[in-house]
């Protein structure tokens, strides 16, 4: 074995003790979670009428008990998708309309809150609190909370998800903001651009795809949030399923939730789609187009 | 013109330019020369108001601009145009619209937001992007462009805004040859032709001494040398590059040798 010099010894040792300290985290936390599921459940089993082994086998009586109902139903079982279809749309608009209201704010605070844009510390330290706030709470407890002071309706579901929604959005935008390059924005300030300029263009631009394609995801998150949502009061398809379930007419509750999966097939499929093609926008037009584009810009410079 | 006065600049305990005093009366191409990290970057970007002096006063045409806060400072920045080592051009941002920034300091909250660049000045940075050679380009995204094609674009939205003095730190130490030579003569013609002062960091010796009027040798946040391209002598040349001198040196054989004859920059 060649002996190698004494810096370098130094670094495979410390590269050593490192991986030494995280083969043992690994350990014990698979050991600590081992743990708490074999405690869990056998503190189930000793507080439940019935134990674990005999429930799992009872686990597969209910969707058999659907799907032979929704089987007897027959033909009778289509026109139940468009009944419930109003429900879909409702559980849909929800979900994007606090996206979109969750996105606006985050996009303002998350300027606010990274290290590179913010005017100063303490306003960073401010808005980056808050933003941790706006996400510590899970939707189902900010809309339970709002849903006990106003009412039944929509507007506590879209309160809770939007104010989940700018927590999570806000951290990340403000994480992608401070990863972007920082020459352009330097360059912007050299030719005495102000704040909002050199963050309009210097930053935004650089972050853009990825603010959209986190956007995305949350849109597809917030889709299910909003039909748990319906479960305690917040309308929509959620809350027709909880009803249905509870009355067990097995051939409705299973046409929501084929209606569910397909939309959020649907809906995992198109923003596939659009974030593709929002990458395919950032390695800039391909040779093609952009000779087209050329031709077509010479043309309007010479009339 | 341009007076500056025991600048000075500290980085903690790190002197990057000391107590530094020059002034340039007339129009010309000033080349600043020295080894990496002699101050030379911090004392152009200082000027620029990019980092704050410790102490010292850089006169323009009277105006003290260090003292500057503001819009006042922003419109000095404007009148100070500064090119970058790596271009520092918005990259997914079209040329045209980069160049158009230039103008920034004029452009109110509404039009910058929202993109609303009157026609006239897509014509003057289309005209200027001609000048250069660059028109066709002009709807290409920075990010697609090859080095010396982004150098030239700043070199554009640098005359966008107007300059009366014009910074470039280290332009063309991330360029081929070929592409440095267009970019230097991109900046003598700026300088000739609208009568400014061209303030140049470079690395290599002959190109400063190709393309300069007046030389300043920067050592450890010291000018240890200032005059003219002849006065240089070998000797001292070594001495401000020191270690570097080899590479100095040698480097200035690749990228001038191709021959002093003025050639047209093309795309």
């Amino acid at each position: 074995m060649t002996q190698l010099p004494d810096n370098i010894t130094l670094i495979e040792d410390q590269l050593r003790a490192l991986q030494r300290t995280r083969a043992v985290y690994s350990l014990v936390s698979i050991l600590v979670i081992a743990l708490t599921i074999f405690t869990g459940v056998s503190v189930a089993n000793n507080y439940n009428a019935g134990s674990f082994a005999n429930g799992i086998d009872n686990f597969f009586d209910y969707p058999f008990d659907l799907i032979s109902e929704a089987w007897d139903a027959g033909w009778r079982w289509f026109p139940l998708i468009i009944d419930y279809t109003p429900d879909l749309l409702n559980t849909l608009n929800m979900a994007v309309f606090s996206t979109g209201l969750g996105f606006i704010f985050a996009l303002i605070l998350s300027f606010f809150a990274a290290k590179n844009t913010a005017p100063n510390e303490r306003v960073r330290q401010i808005v980056r609190r808050f933003l941790d706030l706006c996400r510590s709470f899970p939707e189902l407890v900010i809309a339970m909370i709002f849903l006990y002071i106003m009412g039944k309706s929509l507007l506590p579901a879209i309160l809770a998800i939007t104010i989940h929604s700018t927590g999570s959005l806000g951290k990340l935008f403000s994480e992608a903001i401070e990863n972007a390059d920082k020459k352009p924005v330097e360059g912007l300030q050299s030719l005495g651009a102000n704040w909002f300029i050199r963050v309009r263009h210097g930053v935004l631009t650089q972050v853009l795809p990825i603010i959209l394609s986190y956007t995305l995801l949350r849109v597809e998150i917030n889709v299910r949030a909003s039909t748990i949502l319906g479960f305690v009061g917040a309308g929509g398809i959620g809350e027709a399923l909880s009803t249905n379930i509870q009355w067990r007419y097995g051939d409705e509750v299973v046409a929501i939730m084929v209606m569910l999966v397909a939309t959020i097939i649907c809906l995992d499929y198109l923003s596939q789609y659009i974030r593709g093609k929002m990458i395919g926008g950032q390695t800039a037009t391909s040779g093609h187009d952009r000779f087209a584009l050329r031709i077509n810009f010479m043309k309007r410079f010479r009339q | 013109m341009l007076d500056i006065r025991n600048v000075t600049k500290r980085f903690g305990d790190v002197v990057a330019v000391r107590d530094v005093s020059f002034s340039i009366k007339k129009p010309q191409m000033v080349g600043i020369i020295g080894r990496s990290g002699a101050g030379k970057s911090t004392l152009l970007r200082v000027i620029n108001r990019l980092e704050r002096a410790t102490s010292g006063e850089v006169f323009f045409s009277g105006n003290d601009v260090l003292s500057l806060e503001g819009r006042a400072k922003s419109e000095w920045q404007k009148n100070c145009a500064m090119i970058f080592q790596q271009f520092n051009l918005v990259p997914r941002l079209d040329v045209l619209t980069n160049v158009i920034l230039g103008r920034s300091f004029e452009h109110s909250f509404i039009r910058s937001m929202l993109k609303l660049y009157p026609a006239e000045e897509r014509y003057q940075a289309l005209a200027t992007l001609d000048r250069f050679g660059l028109a066709e380009i002009a709807l290409q995204r920075a990010e697609s462009l090859s080095g010396g094609q982004q150098q030239r674009v700043a070199i554009c939205r640098a005359m966008m805004q107007t300059p009366k003095l014009i910074l470039a730190d280290e332009p063309i130490a991330s360029l081929d040859p070929l592409n440095a030579r267009l970019a230097m003569e991109a900046l003598k013609r700026i300088q000739v032709e609208e009568k400014i002062t061209v303030i140049c960091n470079l690395h290599t010796l002959d190109t400063a001494k190709h393309y300069c009027s007046r030389i300043i040798g920067m050592q450890n946040g010291d000018i240890v040398f200032d005059g003219t391209p002849k006065s240089l002598t070998d000797k001292k040349a070594r001495e401000i590059y020191g270690a570097e001198a080899d590479e100095a040196f040698e480097a200035s054989v690749t990228s001038t040798a191709l021959g002093s004859a003025p050639i047209k920059a093309a795309s």
